[in-house]
């Protein structure tokens, strides 16, 4: 087992566990700061795949500017482990073994297939901020724009829906 | 790597996602478990794109293997915006039933 699979699998593992221990943390603070683990470790996952720009951009935009925002929220409305809502044991079960069903059907969908391919790791200038750029602003200019015109509407949006009547 | 073993991350990683939005009450969470649901789809379209760069017959094309992280690209930008009209959302419930848990969302039932 070489340093790059090794690798792999200690990110994967940080990344599943976090994940599991954000949906079953009771405090929602403590599930924003393992949601924040697990962008960490997908961003290690972009770094092992040589997706430098994506690795940034994830770091900046998830953990920095999203996580922030959730953390804002939760320290606004003083939520912690006291007002969390009632549970119903029943339906978490359900929701579990629904969650199993899906899991199961999609990894025995994905074992049928028979493609041998490789991912390419660590080499490669696909994710190289020259290259992303240089397709950015020549192939998909028009859609960069109109983004920005999202963003607007986004901004008006929550300031209209969060301003008081 | 096979692509098998990112697939089945990124599997594992959705279905926590699902798991959480079945299973919790608590509006904020549920918004959280839609992100990380994001996120692994985001992890396998990279994995996708570092796959096809592999592969040779596709080099003919100017960008193989860009177009995929381009998307990645935007996919982050549509929750960012998601993320500030739906916490402004989360907000203005909280206002009017001063709590978050969806439970009591049932206005529309009858």
């Amino acid at each position: 087992m070489n340093l790059t699979t090794l690798a792999f699998f200690l990110l994967s593992f940080i990344a599943v566990g976090s994940a599991i221990m954000m949906i079953t943390s009771k405090s929602p603070v403590h599930s924003v700061l393992w949601l924040i683990v697990v962008f960490f470790s997908i961003s290690g996952h972009y770094i092992l795949l040589n997706a430098q720009f994506l690795a940034v951009v994830n770091i900046i935009v998830y953990a920095g500017a999203i996580m922030v925002l959730f953390l804002f929220v939760v320290m606004l409305m003083n939520l912690n482990a006291e007002t969390e809502p009632i549970k119903n044991y029943r339906l978490q079960l359900i929701g579990v073994l629904a969650g199993g069903t899906l899991l199961l059907v999609l990894i025995t969908a994905m074992m049928r297939i028979d493609v041998e391919q490789v991912v390419q790791m660590k080499i490669g200038d696909a994710g190289l901020i020259k290259v992303l750029g240089m397709t950015l602003f020549k192939n998909y200019v028009l859609p960069f724009e109109i983004s920005s015109v999202l963003f607007l509407s986004a901004m008006i949006g929550a300031v209209i829906i969060g301003k008081k009547d | 790597m096979d692509i098998q073993v990112y697939i089945a991350l990124s599997l594992t990683l959705f279905t926590i996602g699902i798991v959480g939005v079945l299973v919790r009450r608590n509006a904020i969470i549920i918004f959280m478990c839609v992100e990380l649901m994001l996120n692994a789809v985001n992890l396998l379209l990279v994995a996708f794109s570092k796959m096809h760069a592999a592969s040779s017959a596709v080099k003919a094309l100017p960008t193989y293997a860009s177009d995929a992280q381009i998307f990645v690209f935007f996919i982050m930008v549509v929750a960012a915006a998601e993320v500030s009209v739906g916490l402004a959302i989360i907000v203005m419930m909280y206002r009017n039933i001063h709590s978050v848990d969806v439970n009591f969302l049932n206005r529309l039932k009858n």
